[in-house]
């Protein structure tokens, strides 16, 4: 069998659609990041979860091996270097002038003669333990060693060098060009340098005109080619049987390694920026244990946005313990609940591909299916319409849900009453809870924190010294709706331990005073 | 080739940018800088910019830079025609540049090289007027910085080079055809294309037509192929692309050297300028010695900003030993605040290379000048004013080093004396136990009391001299810190004549 950078077997079926929670957790944004710049279309590998613990370790093991910085370079200069050898295969095909399809046929087999040989180097100094690359190294090894191969590397060099010994004159004189083979002419350029180069001082300024390069050669190059194919008659022959004789490559699996690299550098160079700014990146450990835990993870596109704009990026964490299963998220609007949700399904898609996620450490669930939930803000309908039409799609979601899934349920109900929204909520989180599935909710509604002992309260944090201001952390806290009421009670002085101190000193100030007491603290 | 007028070894890099230019806003101010500088400049801008930068920067400066930039000026002194006229070529060849026919550096490298041999052929006649100047001067200059110069005219643009130089620039005319070398690159594209020499017909015409000629393939634009002719100046371009730009950058070189000789001329000719205009003032000019020690005495010296502005020889004052500690009191408008003005413009004439504006003057070289004075302008709030005063010491003590001189002008008198005193006593005590100058102006007895009984490593104490019947002779001499200002005295000569007529008071 061919070796694989992500297939430890036979490889999954790509789907080809994104699976439905992708907006809703942003990773549309984050796979668009990723795959934006890149040559082959990656989305369905990037839509394609593994569904088997085996499958994410093989991948996991193959970007452990990545964290390299030698292997890591020497794998994007050969994806660039595949890059190029496909453009000059073009050319070798489309140009128009026949010794110019030969001559970029010529470049292309020296690109990947250089290509091979530099990865084959690569993998056999960096020796990368993933079993993956192991078998790319022994297919490697094998190929390199094949007659054809070592034919096409050393007649490519041999021509190429014959080549690089063709040097010509042109005499330019009004309309006549004169060719002819290089001599012993002086190079003039460097003698004018020489007589002024007393005056040479400072850094001076560069007069030098940038020309712009293409490959085709224009009516007059092709004329002077002419000239030199009757100058040279023997390396343009030389150059002919070469590409008459060496059609056989690229290796097909060399092709394919080269997409399949892609798929992991891809995503690394997408997560760089954040890396540099000194934000972790982990491989989670997967398994079916429903303890799940992140530590200082970040919704990634959120992050990287944020980054590039020059704001803070707050990672936040997480546990279950136990029986715990529900993480209800709760505090004030543009808090960064949403986002803390959001982060918490990307982690579980992401490992589910066998990337590595953001976060110092994470412990992940292996579900079979991820649902989410999100207000859709298009179907401005009635009311009742609109309400009815979120009870229908979480219905779906829960019958179809297992105590495998994963589910992500960001603020429901926002638009009914909030006696309804209450009750829906409270029946929600009972069948969530029946089902002993993993949820995230995001929800207005504090009692729900405390809905029993299989949720876990996470609370938005604002800044005790000026509550308008949001921190964008999340934290494991008692959601009793009262840290955003007491931060401000204390900007004003009107804390328990302030207005004691205050009332103490009007106390002393006018003794007997009015009998209003204080009421008791709870 | 280098200038070096400035500093022995290179040249005054006149691109950096003024080092600490907040303080040195406040020096020029408090030395009436600006007075002198525009002295030096009448009205010449460069002038006026170039003084200004090398006085500025030889704050801290090397003795040997003094004595280098001393010899200089006394040469010119002594030949003012010489410098003079060296100006004006200079002038003359950097105007050669506008006068080119070809203005604008286009974009391509056949326009550049174009231009760049039209400057060069104007430039070449004045570099041969440069090196007569240099051969009419051989022997007439003795300081290091000229004859050096000198030579180096002579030595650099000698005839034989300049001949050479002339004969490229015929051969870059390319009369006989633009050849040019070059290689395959990738897909067979020509590449690498560089101006090629061609070879001298060393041989006899009979030579040539019997000796086998190499291949050549050679083919003929149709006339109307305008693309073709398009695309052949094009591979051209690319050739003389190099060429022109070492060429274009010699112009630059050259018209670089030209201008950096006018700059560090112009120190010379604002120096010279300024000389002529004291001399004529009576006021007494001398070369300064560099002592080796902090120590500092001079003999008649002059705050030359008073002379220029009143048009008139002014007090000269003397100090037989100065110290790391001078404390100037005495009467009010007794020529206290003149007096450290002059202090501070000898010593930065002094380390500028200048001559000095007293009949003898020595003083060691200093870390640094800075200038802490009282701000009469300053109409601000009374509580703010002790806080600006404050802020802005904060400001100087940043930048303070030992070795630095310091001269304070009723500094922190603008709150009340025993507290002002007190803030001032530690100022002083911590600078001079840091090993820096202090010139101090004071009448805040409290303070100069309390210095002059300590009396620290030969602190030197002066006093403003008021004559027996309280007029101001502005000569400051030595003297102990005294109890009062004699304000009384200006009461008299203000009220005085309004009293008598008024019969109110009067002694």
């Amino acid at each position: 069998m061919n070796p694989s950078l992500l297939w430890p077997s036979s490889p999954l079926a790509l789907t080809i659609e994104p699976p439905a929670y992708f907006h809703d957790l942003n990773l549309d944004r984050v796979v668009e990041g990723v795959v934006g710049k890149l040559e082959f279309d990656l989305r369905p590998l990037f839509y394609t979860p593994l569904q088997d613990l085996e499958a994410i370790r093989y991948r996991q093991a193959v970007v452990a091996d990545l964290e390299q910085p030698a292997l890591n370079q020497a794998l994007w200069t050969f994806t660039q270097a595949q890059h190029t050898l496909r453009e000059h295969l073009e050319r070798s095909q489309k140009l128009s002038n026949p010794y110019q399809r030969q001559g970029f046929f010529l470049e292309a087999a020296q690109v990947y003669v250089d290509a091979v040989r530099a990865l084959e180097q690569a993998l056999e100094e960096n020796s990368p333990s993933a079993p993956a690359w192991r078998r790319v190294t022994a297919y490697l090894k094998n190929y390199t060693a094949s007659p054809a191969f070592q034919n096409l590397e050393r007649e490519t060099q041999a021509l190429r060098q014959a080549l690089a010994e063709v040097h010509y004159t042109l005499l330019l004189q009004g309309d006549r060009v004169t060719v002819r083979a290089g001599g012993e002419e002086l190079d003039y350029q460097g003698e004018i340098e020489l007589l002024f180069a007393r005056f040479r001082q400072g850094a001076p300024k560069d007069y030098r005109v940038g020309f712009s390069e293409w490959n085709t050669l224009n009516h007059i190059e092709e004329r002077i080619l002419e000239g030199l194919v009757r100058l040279f008659p023997r390396v343009f022959a030389e150059l002919e049987s070469f590409a008459r004789h060496h059609q056989g490559f690229p290796d097909p699996v060399i092709t394919t390694l080269d997409w399949e690299v892609q798929f992991y550098l891809g995503y690394l160079d997408y997560c760089r920026p954040l890396r540099e700014a000194g934000f972790a990146f982990c491989l989670p450990e997967v398994g079916t244990e429903k303890q799940v835990s992140l530590e200082e993870g970040f919704e990634l596109a959120v992050a990287q946005q944020q980054l590039a704009e020059g704001r803070k990026v707050v990672p936040n964490s997480f546990s279950l313990e136990g029986a715990e299963r529900i993480l209800v998220v709760t505090g004030p609007n543009q808090g960064g609940k949403t986002t803390f949700a959001r982060m918490v399904g990307q982690a579980h898609h992401l490992a589910h591909l066998g990337l590595a996620v953001p976060g110092r450490s994470a412990r992940l669930f292996l579900c079979d299916q991820i649902f989410t939930h999100f207000e859709r803000r298009e179907a401005a309908q009635e009311m009742r319409g609109k309400l009815q039409d979120e009870l229908l799609r979480i219905h779906q979601a829960l019958s179809r849900a297992t105590p495998r899934s994963l589910l992500v349920l960001n603020e429901a109900f926002s638009s009914t009453s909030l006696d309804d929204a209450r009750f829906l909520m409270n029946k929600i989180l009972q069948a969530v809870a029946r089902l002993d599935a993993l949820a995230v909710v995001v929800t207005f509604i504090e009692e729900l924190a405390s809905f029993s002992e299989t949720t876990v309260s996470m609370v938005a944090q604002v800044d005790p010294d000026d509550p308008a201001l949001r921190t964008f952390r999340v934290v494991r806290q008692q959601a009793d709706g009262k840290a955003y009421a007491l931060a401000i009670a204390r900007k004003h002085g009107l804390s328990y331990p302030q207005l004691k101190t205050r009332l103490a000193l009007s106390r002393t100030a006018s003794l007997g005073g009015s009998g209003e007491g204080l009421p008791a603290l709870s | 080739m280098k200038v070096c007028l400035l500093f022995p070894e290179r040249d005054f890099d006149f691109t950096l940018p003024a080092p600490r230019s907040e303080l040195q806003g406040e020096l020029t101010l408090d030395l009436g800088l600006d007075v002198l500088w525009a002295a030096m400049a009448q009205g010449d801008s460069l002038v006026r910019q170039v003084v200004e930068r090398v006085m500025l920067s030889s704050l801290e400066v090397e003795r040997t830079v003094v004595v280098y930039r001393q010899g200089i000026l006394r040469d010119f002194l002594q030949n003012t025609g010489a410098l003079e006229a060296l100006y004006a070529l200079v002038q003359e060849g950097l105007a050669s540049e506008k006068k080119a026919r070809h203005w604008a550096y286009s974009r391509s490298p056949s326009s550049v090289l174009l231009r760049a041999l039209e400057v060069m052929g104007l430039l070449l006649v004045h570099l041969r007027r440069l090196r007569a100047w240099a051969e009419a001067m051989e022997g007439r200059l003795r300081s290091q910085g000229l004859s050096q110069l000198v030579s180096s005219l002579r030595r650099e643009l000698d005839e034989a080079y300049l001949r050479e130089v002339e004969e490229h620039l015929e051969g870059l005319a390319f009369r006989q055809g633009v050849l040019l070398g070059a290689e395959l690159g990738p897909g067979l594209k020509g590449m690498g294309y560089r101006l090629l020499k061609p070879k001298k017909p060393e041989q006899s015409w009979w030579q040539r037509l019997l000796a086998p000629k190499p291949p050549a393939y050679t083919f003929t634009l149709h006339p109307r192929d305008e693309s073709g002719f398009q695309i052949l100046r094009e591979i051209q371009d690319r050739g003389l692309n190099t060429t022109a730009n070492a060429l274009a950058q010699s112009v630059d070189h050259i018209l670089g050297f030209l201008n950096q000789l006018r700059s560090e001329l112009a120190f010379y000719l604002g120096a010279l300028r300024l000389y002529r205009q004291l001399e004529a003032l009576g006021v007494p000019l001398c070369f300064p010695e560099v002592a080796d020690d902090s120590t500092c005495s001079f003999q008649g010296l002059c705050d030359l900003a008073l002379a220029l502005r009143s048009g008139g020889s002014v007090v000269g004052n003397d100090l037989t030993r100065g110290s790391a500690l001078v404390v100037i009191t005495g009467a009010n408008q007794g020529g206290k605040t003149t007096f450290l003005r002059s202090v501070g413009q000898g010593q930065l004439m002094l380390q500028s290379g200048l001559f000095v504006g007293a009949s003898s003057f020595t003083s060691g070289l200093c870390k640094g000048i800075y200038t802490h004075f009282k701000r009469e302008e300053d109409a601000g709030l009374k509580s703010g004013k002790f806080d600006e005063e404050l802020s802005r010491m904060s400001r100087i003590v940043e930048h303070l080093q030992a070795g630095a001189l310091v001269l304070l002008n009723e500094s922190f008198a603008s709150t009340y004396e025993p507290e002002g005193a007190e803030v001032a006593y530690q100022v002083v005590r911590a600078l001079m136990e840091e090993g820096v100058r202090v010139y101090l102006v004071s009448h805040m007895y409290s303070l100069t009391h309390r210095l002059y009984e300590e009396r620290q490593s030969g602190a030197v104490f002066l006093r403003a001299e008021r004559r027996p019947d309280g007029s101001r002779s502005f000569r400051i001499l030595p003297g102990a810190p005294q109890r009062t200002s004699y304000g009384e005295d200006i009461y008299q000569q203000v009220f005085g004549s309004f009293d008598e007529r008024t019969k109110v008071g009067g002694k």
